[in-house]
């Protein structure tokens, strides 16, 4: 099966083209978001990080802002920083420059002489880059070039008897094709590790499951807290679901059945073409989905009992319900229906093959309800307090 | 008319699919045979009910695996919730 996208000049294929106006720190938040809305065909999120970040901590930082100038729906990107924060121009253009020789350009506020000879700048640099891109046509290519990002959130009891089990047979069609599927979320492996763990390729995967999830409650240990005090949610809990271990259970089917070839740390970039494999990311779904997209997802495949409407600047993000009264709730949010799974009327398969079909047809540049609203709302994962 | 689900027959609650009234006959399907028994309090749509009685202390199993210990003696056809499910955190490295 092939999909059309956009060859990057690192060799990998976006599913979308776009401008990204990416800010160092949270000084430069503001800035980034007057220039995107100047600018057509660009787009930004609001990094609330930067400065201020133990080394860790800044890190996953780095680590989602090289990831997401290098995520291959970006044409090319402009960094503003504001030139006293932690994330130092020269930092985050390095990170940038290891993973992706896309085009390139930096504007920091205090050397351009304040806002408006910022942004002035930034615009023109952002202009000329939009319409460099509008250039580019799409050309075919494997479905095996495609990484998907895998996610719930909102979750109910449906999801995991519908909607996951769904995702997971996606993700098993699109390891079939040669592809790469990402089943994320550590928090949500608890209770369920020791079936993760056994499908691990090697007896290092498996020792590293193990290990991603006791180093994610023993952080919160650390601070006093523990993982199930605010997981399931009040919302998880009103859905149905009691517990943590019983939200886990259903959120691994998002695996499928594949064996897990590999586990990456939060945001580190993952490899094209290596069937399914495990990111260390947290259960908060826009930083889950930001740690993937940073990885290199092109798309995101999400689903929710409750209803969420969560986007992505850089992936669209599919979503899907097994629950019939939140589809029919929330259908101007919602892409596909999995409660036919759970009542019988369609079969797994039937509704795996719609659902690779609807992947095909987003890579080749198909809308998701969540573009359409124009949601681009993402965060970015924390070690610790600012200091 | 099914009006519940069983994820794996070792599990001892089943899944409300239809909002389900006190009283009311709950039915589902494992491998194959049509079971049956009696709600003993409304059960909303998607939340679990015990399959079978389930004594305070013994695993509330779901997938086929532990999600946690009754925190009380459970008769079937009872709402399993928070209200009467202990969370229990088990050492699964061994299982692996």
């Amino acid at each position: 099966m092939n999909f059309y996208g956009y060859k990057r000049p690192d060799g990998r294929v976006g599913v979308r083209n776009k401008v990204l106006i990416l800010p160092a720190s949270v000084c430069a938040s503001d800035t980034t978001r007057i220039i995107a809305q100047q600018v057509v065909g660009s787009v930004t999120f609001n990094n609330q990080l930067g400065c201020s970040q133990v080394a860790s901590d800044q890190q996953y930082t780095m680590d989602v802002m090289a990831g997401y100038a290098a995520n291959p729906n970006v044409y090319g990107t402009v960094v503003v920083s504001l030139g006293c924060e932690n994330c130092q121009m020269d930092l985050v253009v390095a990170a940038i420059k290891e993973r992706t020789n896309k085009p390139l350009k930096q504007v920091i506020i205090q050397e351009a002489g304040g806002t408006l000879k910022a942004i002035d700048q930034a615009v023109r640099y952002a202009k000329a880059m939009v319409e460099e891109a509008s250039l580019l046509q799409r050309e075919e290519f494997p479905m095996s070039e495609l990484i998907i990002g895998t996610e719930c959130g909102g979750s109910d009891p449906t999801s995991g008897l519908a909607a996951n089990p769904l995702i997971g047979q996606l993700s098993d069609l699109i390891v079939k094709e040669g592809g790469t599927s990402i089943l994320s979320e550590t928090t949500e492996f608890i209770g369920a590790e020791h079936i993760l763990a056994r499908r691990a390729a090697t007896p290092e995967v498996h020792d590293r499951i193990f290990e991603i999830v006791h180093r994610y409650e023993k952080a919160l240990q650390l601070v006093g807290e523990e993982v199930r005090e605010g997981n399931p949610s009040p919302g998880n809990k009103a859905g149905g679901l009691t517990c943590l271990e019983e939200k886990s259970l259903g959120c691994i089917h998002k695996g499928g059945h594949s064996p897990v070839n590999a586990v990456y740390d939060y945001a580190k970039q993952v490899e094209a073409k290596q069937g399914l494999v495990i990111m260390d990311t947290p259960g908060n779904d826009p930083s889950s989905v930001a740690g993937m997209v940073a990885g290199g997802a092109q798309i995101v495949v999400f689903s929710t009992g409750r209803g969420t409407p969560t986007g992505n600047p850089l992936a669209p993000v599919i979503k899907i319900t097994g629950n019939k009264l939140t589809y029919a709730n929330m259908v101007d949010n919602i892409d596909v229906d999995a409660s036919p799974l759970i009542y019988g009327t369609k079969t797994m398969e039937e509704l795996g093959d719609e659902l690779l079909k609807l992947t095909q047809e987003v890579a080749c540049g198909k809308q998701t309800k969540a573009e359409s609203l124009g949601y681009t709302e993402m965060a970015i994962a924390r070690v610790c307090n600012f200091v | 008319m099914l009006n519940a689900m069983i994820v794996e027959p070792k599990d001892n609650v089943v899944v409300a699919i239809e909002p389900i009234q006190k009283g009311e006959t709950v039915t589902y399907t494992c491998e194959g045979d049509e079971k049956t028994l009696t709600a003993l309090e409304d059960i909303t749509i998607y939340h679990k009910l015990a399959a079978r009685d389930i004594a305070k202390g013994e695993p509330i199993v779901k997938y086929g695996e532990h999600i946690g210990l009754a925190a009380r003696d459970i008769k079937a056809g009872e709402h399993v919730h928070c209200h009467n499910l202990e969370e229990h955190r088990e050492n699964l490295d061994a299982k692996g």
